[in-house]
């Protein structure tokens, strides 16, 4: 049952073969077995997912149901979900109960889906290992010395350890990707725009997107369905016609062009990942696809324009956490500055901290057009780039991350070494493009590598598609950890 | 060696929409604390601001009014800085791209110094841009703590700056009457200065002719007239004094109290002007259309500078009586209610009593033109009946007295009072020839030199008419007949 | 490009951070390595380059000028820190 696709799950619950609360409960029991040492999962609530599979199975039972009624969802901790403490990993919101839904919530809430509970992630959805949480660090299932990622870490190591059927993420710089393909599962990240913000805590409102991460391509497409739409309540959400992801699954690659951006394959890429990705080209093209050079000569700077852009959003969307009317409040202070000084150094981790001063610097009187002006420049010919790459090809493709999973404290004392594991995939949220990842191998540590697929705007189908067909030919997508063997 | 004083306003008006700039949380003043302010207006993490159409409509109207310049394409951008009335630690304005341009307001000024004569200036005005209001602050509630009531957070503003180019309190304080009037008149705010809808901001500097611009102080939130006027000529003899005694005026924020007509520098924080500026990332630019434009401009009525030059070329008004026609859309309508009635030959009659009467009797109840008991329709019957020579003046007061107290209709009032004046020649001549009887020799008298005694003959015979004769008509008649 | 502590200071207190001298002087060398990534981005020629905030070249929607929410402060206000017949407290604001 844990290892059956979303439909499969899906018409095993329709054809009565297992029940929602049956199903779910399953999950709760892993989550029992295996969270304390994975660390996936910052609140379970089991009577409120019981509650909700309960609802599902009566929908199941009088022929309401969807395609996801019943299945068990992680849901990340970013999304503020009613009567579920959302803490963004933060001890700043360490008891901030929801008083409201975000958008993915009541849309998952709408299909009949079950929230299993909130995963951890690093802290306001910063970091790229997991390790800023204030909840404690995630563990990889594969190898419990290494990070899942991040900072959607909880839910790529729930998916992998099936911890639950399927999970949603976030992504700002690849924090869908970057965990996905260390922890050797599928997700994407929609096309900016595509899924509502609201009620996502926000980390960088510009590149900040929800997607979906799973087992595989499919099981995305069915995510997707629920996930996007258009959303009055954030002006950035895209008014277009709701579209079925999974429509283009099976058509096949002949004639697809693939683009290698040289960039992406040059130092810096770690010899086992650069071959699993040069193999999964070589099945693309036993496939029938055809390989095209490109380039993106300004991809080199989405780090430092990133570290601008990201930090400067940052530092003004966090200022609303001030102790006053939620959150974390100092105990002892002396008077309203004191107040919010201390209520934010001992709220925040160093990481925030880190990148509230640096986007604070940034915007100040001075440096703004060196800076944050500068940034968005860049950030403008960084998405040319793109605009002139899909001239020449269908979709780009690439490593996710330029090593496979590294280990706990690894990179801990240098922000810099891990600011650059995110090399391969913030150009695509400065761009604005949809951008997935794939498990496509296993690297010299035995750990699972990514294959990151870049499309245009909107291309969320045809990337699934590709996705899809090559999971239909390889098996890579299968492969369970055997820490937590199923 | 006089010195020049240099003043711009900054005001924030109030817009009067339903609801708040960026959530659908409502505005309506006076509410219990926090009960208006919604999960947007508290800023609960991950809500988003979406923009009120009703905020930009306004303030297009506004751009439109003063012949501005309405941006086709205007950004958010948020002003950082913490605050407890402030939930998002910024506020959402506009920066460099206003969604109003450049545009101008003319105002009547009437100087403060005795025998000076009013005149007319042209006020610049810079820009106006949308923005958010913070919550408000309750002190004392609790020894040592503060209070924060968010139900005015996220109320929309339009801020409206002006040039520097007023050079006194009364060509400030009548700018700012100008400004409320507009404001008012096109319906975009309710100018309820107690309630804190329109709010200024008064920017004050003083130099020797020639010289560059001095430094400014700003002082904040000024909210009633009178006390702008205060505000202004104390910080000016302030600057003016302390530059005279070789002192030094430091760019500060300043408020007056009108307890003790004095004004005093806010503490200020080194960091307070490093608002760190940026792009709003939830909100898109705001694209104004033609067509959105020319919607809104359907909408505007005529705007007072139009009316005030009709009144005085179409119905040849004094210029202070047009000004004064013209100082609520309400007063205005109520005179061209009156005038569509009467005729415009009758306009300067209408505009006395308007002026007039009308005026000192809402003066006297503590009223608004828009709370009259008296309607226009009504107003005019009696003008009518005043213009074709039914009833006298005095006659007219009486009628207007029984309208305001209990209604009705001035031809009826006439009737039932019986004010119709004595206008028939037989009639009157008759009068005149027996009071001429009864007093003969009073009339020998007049008639050897003594002038004086006309007022007495005059007083007797409109005693004998009861009071309705026609006063021009006896006084002709008896003119001639005591002329012999 | 490296940073003085009086920087750190001043970006300190504009985000009110509360850091003692230990503290900042970690943050200065931390945010000094890290400008010098950023630096990398200063000698490109961004000239005529028209500034990108969003992803999208779309224009603001507008909303109804229509109330929609109603009174929630019980539920808000179970999660406030200190609150006292309807208002946040907070510790005394002077002017």
């Amino acid at each position: 049952m844990l290892n059956l696709s979303l439909q499969q799950q899906g018409d095993a619950l329709r054809a009565k073969k297992i029940s929602s609360v049956e199903l779910t409960q399953l999950y709760l029991d892993r989550i029992a077995t295996h969270n304390p040492v994975l660390n996936a999962y910052v609140t379970v609530e089991a009577h409120k997912s019981l509650a909700q599979a309960r609802s599902a199975d009566a929908m199941l039972a009088n022929g309401t149901a969807q395609a996801l009624t019943g299945i068990p969802i992680a849901q990340k901790d970013i999304f503020c979900a009613q009567g579920w403490r959302t803490t963004c990993g933060s001890k700043m919101l360490d008891n901030f109960i929801s008083p409201y839904d975000a958008h993915v919530i009541t849309q998952f809430n709408a299909a009949g889906a079950v929230n299993l509970g909130k995963t951890n992630m690093d802290e306001f959805a910063m970091g790229s290992s997991n390790e800023t949480s204030y909840f404690g660090p995630v563990r990889n299932p594969w190898d419990i010395k290494a990070v899942p990622g991040g900072s959607s870490g909880g839910a790529a190591s729930a998916v992998a350890a099936r911890l639950c059927a399927a999970a949603t993420g976030t992504d700002t710089g690849g924090s869908i990707r970057q965990p996905a393909a260390l922890c050797g599962i599928s997700g994407i990240k929609p096309t900016y725009g595509t899924v509502s913000r609201y009620g996502m805590i926000a980390f960088a409102s510009s590149l900040d997107q929800a997607g979906p991460m799973g087992r595989n391509a499919e099981d995305l497409g069915l995510m997707l369905n629920v996930m996007t739409g258009h959303d009055p309540r954030d002006s950035t959400s895209l008014a277009r016609d709701k579209e079925d992801y999974t429509r283009d699954l099976s058509k096949p690659l002949k004639g697809l062009r693939i683009g290698l951006p040289r960039e992406f394959f040059a130092a810096g890429l770690s010899q086992d990942v650069a071959q699993c990705v040069q193999a999964a080209v070589t099945e693309y093209q036993k496939l029938g696809a055809v390989v095209v050079d490109i380039s993106l000569p300004n991809a080199k700077l989405a780090v430092p324009v990133y570290y601008v852009l990201a930090p400067a959003e940052a530092s003004s969307n966090l200022s609303r956490f001030d102790g006053v009317r939620y959150g974390y409040r100092a105990p002892d202070y002396t008077d309203l500055t004191d107040m919010y000084e201390k209520t934010r150094a001992q709220g925040f981790g160093e990481e925030v901290k880190r990148r509230i001063m640096i986007g604070t610097y940034v915007l100040s009187h001075g440096y703004y057009d060196a800076y944050y002006l500068q940034a968005q420049k860049i950030r403008r010919l960084i998405a040319q780039d793109f605009v002139e790459a899909f001239k020449q090809c269908d979709v780009i493709m690439g490593p996710t991350s330029p090593s496979t999973a590294f280990n706990l404290g690894e990179k801990g004392d240098d922000p810099v070494q891990m600011y650059l594991s995110d090399i391969y995939t913030i150009a695509v949220n400065l761009a604005g493009l949809p951008g997935m990842s794939i498990p496509c191998g296993t690297g010299a540590n035995g750990l699972p590598v990514g294959l990151q697929i870049i499309g245009d705007y909107f291309k969320e189908a045809q990337m699934l598609n590709v996705a899809h067909q090559y999971q239909m030919a390889t098996d890579w997508h299968q492969r369970v950890p055997a820490t937590v063997g199923a | 060696m006089k010195w020049e004083i240099v003043i711009g306003l900054e005001v924030h008006t109030q817009l009067s929409t339903n609801t708040k700039i960026f959530s659908g949380a409502s505005t309506a003043f006076g509410s219990e604390p926090n009960t208006q302010a919604d999960a947007v207006s508290i800023a609960l993490p991950g809500v988003l601001p979406v923009l009120n159409k009703g905020a930009v409509e306004r303030a297009i109207k506004f751009g439109l009014a003063v012949g501005a310049h309405i941006a086709p394409r205007s950004v958010f951008a948020r002003k950082n800085y913490f605050y407890p009335d402030l939930p998002k630690g910024y506020q959402i304005s506009q920066m460099e791209l206003p969604v109003v341009g450049a545009g101008a307001l003319t105002i009547q000024v009437e100087p403060l110094s005795g025998n000076a004569k009013p005149y007319e200036k042209t006020v610049r005005i810079t820009r106006a841009h949308l923005e958010e209001d913070a919550g408000k602050s309750v002190h004392g509630a609790t020894q040592g703590l503060t209070g924060i009531d968010l139900n005015r957070a996220g109320t929309p503003l339009l801020e409206i700056v002006s040039e520097p180019d007023m050079c006194s309190a009364a060509e400030a304080v009548a700018y700012a009457k100008a400004l409320h009037t507009v404001v008012r008149w096109i319906g975009i705010c309710d100018g309820n200065m107690q309630e804190g809808s329109f709010r200024c901001d008064v920017n004050v500097s003083v130099r020797k002719p020639g010289e560059p611009l001095g430094t400014r102080r700003e002082i904040k939130n000024l909210n009633s007239f009178k006390f702008m006027q205060q505000a202004i000529d104390y910080e000016v003899q302030w600057q003016i004094d302390t530059l005279e005694s070789g002192g030094k005026i430091q760019q500060a924020t300043i408020l007056f109290n009108p307890d003790t007509g004095e004004t005093r520098a806010m503490r200020s924080k080194e960091d307070a002007h490093d608002y760190r500026y940026f792009p709003d990332p939830d909100l898109l630019p705001l694209d104004i259309t033609p067509a959105m434009i020319e919607t809104v401009r359907a909408t505007l009525p005529e705007l007072p500078t139009t009316k005030r030059a009709r009144y005085t070329n179409e119905f040849g008004l004094s210029a202070y009586d047009a000004n004064s026609l013209t100082s609520s859309r309400e007063m205005a309508e109520f005179f061209d209610a009156s005038v569509s009635i009467v005729g415009a030959a009758q306009a300067k009659l209408s505009a006395n009593w308007l002026i007039g009467e009308l005026s000192a009797q809402l003066n006297r109840d503590g009223l608004d033109i828009a709370q009259c008991p008296i309607n226009a329709a009504q107003f005019g019957g009696m003008l009518a009946r005043i213009a074709d020579g039914t009833i006298s003046n005095s006659g007219a007061k009486e009628v207007f007295r029984a309208l305001w107290s209990e209604g009705g209709e001035a031809d009826a009032i006439i009737e039932a009072k019986g004010l119709k004046q004595v206008s028939d020649s037989g009639a009157i001549e008759k009068i005149v020839d027996d009071v001429m009887a009864a007093n003969a020799e009073k009339v020998a008298e007049y008639r050897s030199g003594k002038d004086k005694l006309f007022g007495f003959f005059v007083g007797a015979a409109m005693k004998a008419s009861q009071g309705k004769a026609n006063p021009a008509q006896l006084n002709e008649v008896l003119k001639q007949k005591l002329a012999g | 490009m490296s940073l003085t502590t009086s920087d750190v200071q001043k970006i300190a207190r504009l985000a009110r951070l509360a850091m003692n001298p230990t503290e900042i002087e970690a943050a200065r060398t931390q945010l000094s390595g890290i400008f010098e990534l950023i630096a990398e981005m200063q000698a490109v020629d961004t000239n005529g380059i028209a500034p990108m905030s969003h992803a999208q070249d779309l224009s603001q929607q507008l909303r109804p000028d229509v109330v929609t929410e109603s009174n929630q402060r019980e539920a808000f206000q179970a999660i406030a820190p200190q609150v006292e017949n309807g208002l946040y407290l907070v510790p005394q604001v002077l002017e």
